[in-house]
């Protein structure tokens, strides 16, 4: 029997760049930077001040602010990229199909700003003030549940947690729910809000971000030769994946294939990728294996790259190695450079721009790389979006744990 | 100085996310403003602290209207 094929209908954002797809894509498009001094709490004492973050978000389009109330900002951010992403694709829930549609939608870290808030009260006030939704208002898997609840979805229903990778690793596992039977529709994503204290101070202290407090803007700078860390961003993506003649008889509009999803870990080091980005390259050349295509039909690569001097070079490398001679004609670009790093909602939120990419047939830039730093040769799309022919995208996603992923979408 | 009625209300309606038009001395938490388990235990836990009490698991599970919530309150000023 052949693989159920498995497309991409609906699509569902919240960025640095806008709370909605569009204002998200116009924004990459424009070669916008995101990034800005974080306002939500105060930083000072913190070597890194700036971050990604949502800015103007309001819940109440979305559900009674009572509800959510009972949800951690991650998981508002979730449901309101899902809820997008439902009503593009059109697609109705009813009692017919309501066992075949599931959700598949992480975080990295999930509810810190609740945990944080709990923990407060625990210690200033003791345990009998401890919210009642403190645990179901924070735990990961809680976009999934609550889409359940509101929807009516009876499917599978989980929430995968690795890291930087979560989103992708998210909708690759969906893609293989469908394909293999077990569901004709999933939401599949990620969502993130972790610039709080703890995760501010932790990243902080993991040396993993930035610290151009002086220009914030300029701060997220993949391959560039000044660059110095990631940064730390808030939002979510989500995608509607359906069984293609599922899509096809409902007549549903249909962004792209999803034709490829590999996976591998480092086995390495906890925070930092080998020099030479075996681990990456096994996920791409995995996807481009499962894809059925050969590595020189990419057109573009929405790679991971964060600004961070280590992951930029063997993400780099890699590329070389899974490519070979195609590679100085694949073009590689970060949107990071313009939105930061969404962590767990990262691989879900560039999967979402490597579909528009596809159908736009324009290849996002990679703003703020001035000098490309030595032995970053590939072709990053640099300052300014390029308009170019894009059949087939390659996402990649690489996190703490030495966790890979890359997804492949294919023009249909 | 609001009564002790309407600061109850004002909880009532803030936690629910009812308006305190809608609210009357005989509605029913669950049955009449939408609680649900959840909701009640954080209720209890707000009005503890505007009114500086401390109400056991026992009596609180009594508390199922706001002219109980009323009650509880004044009798134990």
């Amino acid at each position: 029997m052949p693989r159920r094929r498995v497309v991409v209908t609906g699509l569902g954002l919240v960025t640095p760049l806008g709370n909605n797809v569009k204002d998200s894509w116009d924004g990459i498009l424009a070669g916008k930077s995101g990034i800005g001094p974080i306002e939500h709490f105060d930083t000072s004492g913190f070597s890194t001040q700036f971050g990604g973050s949502v800015k103007g978000f309001d819940i109440s389009e979305y559900m009674p602010t009572k509800d959510a109330r009972k949800m951690d900002t991650f998981i508002q951010y979730g449901m309101a990229a899902a809820i997008q992403a439902v009503a593009d694709s059109g697609l109705e829930c009813a009692e017919e199909n309501a066992a075949r549609i599931g959700v598949a939608i992480g975080s990295g870290i999930g509810g810190l700003p609740m945990i944080e808030a709990n923990h407060s009260v625990l210690n200033e006030k003791g345990p009998r003030r401890i919210s009642p939704f403190f645990v179901p208002g924070s735990i990961i898997n809680m976009i999934s549940g609550n889409l359940a609840i509101r929807f009516g979805f009876q499917g599978p229903n989980i929430a995968i947690t690795t890291a930087c990778t979560t989103g992708t690793h998210n909708i690759g596992y969906s893609a293989r729910t469908i394909a293999y039977g077990d569901a004709d529709v999933m939401l599949a994503g990620g969502a993130e809000m972790a610039t709080t204290p703890l995760g501010l101070g932790g990243f902080a202290a993991a040396r993993a971000l930035s610290t151009r407090n002086d220009d914030p803007q300029a701060a997220s700078r993949p391959w560039d030769a000044d660059r110095d860390g990631f940064v730390l961003s808030d939002g979510a993506g989500v995608l509607v994946l359906e069984e293609y003649e599922h899509a096809k008889a409902r007549g549903a509009t249909i962004y792209a294939e999803l034709t490829g999803f590999g996976m591998s870990d480092d086995a390495y080091h906890m925070t930092s990728p080998p020099e030479d980005g075996r681990g990456a390259a096994a996920s791409m050349a995995n996807a481009i294996k499962d894809s059925g295509l050969n590595p020189e039909q990419l057109d573009y690569i929405n790679a991971h790259g964060t600004s961070t001097p280590a992951g930029d070079v063997a993400e780099s490398r890699a590329v070389e190695k899974v490519l070979g001679d195609a590679a100085s004609s694949v073009a590689v670009s970060s949107t990071k450079s313009m939105i930061g790093h969404l962590l767990g909602a990262a691989g879900a939120v560039e999967a979402v721009f490597s579909i528009l990419a596809i159908r736009d047939q324009v290849a996002p830039p990679t703003i703020n790389l001035d000098n490309p730093a030595e032995g970053c040769v590939l072709d990053y799309v640099p300052h300014t979006a390029r308009d170019m022919k894009i059949d087939h995208a390659l996402s990649n996603s690489f996190g703490f744990g030495g966790t890979n992923g890359s997804l492949l979408f294919s023009r249909i | 100085m609001s009564t002790i009625e309407e600061r109850v209300k004002k909880i009532v309606g803030e936690q629910l996310g009812v308006k305190e038009e809608e609210i009357t001395n005989a509605s029913s938490f669950v049955d009449d403003l939408g609680a649900d388990s959840l909701d009640t235990v954080e209720l209890v836990m707000a009005l503890e602290e505007e009114f500086e009490t401390e109400i056991p698991d026992e009596e609180a599970e009594k508390i199922t209207t706001v002219q109980e919530a009323i009650d509880y309150v004044v009798a134990h000023q």
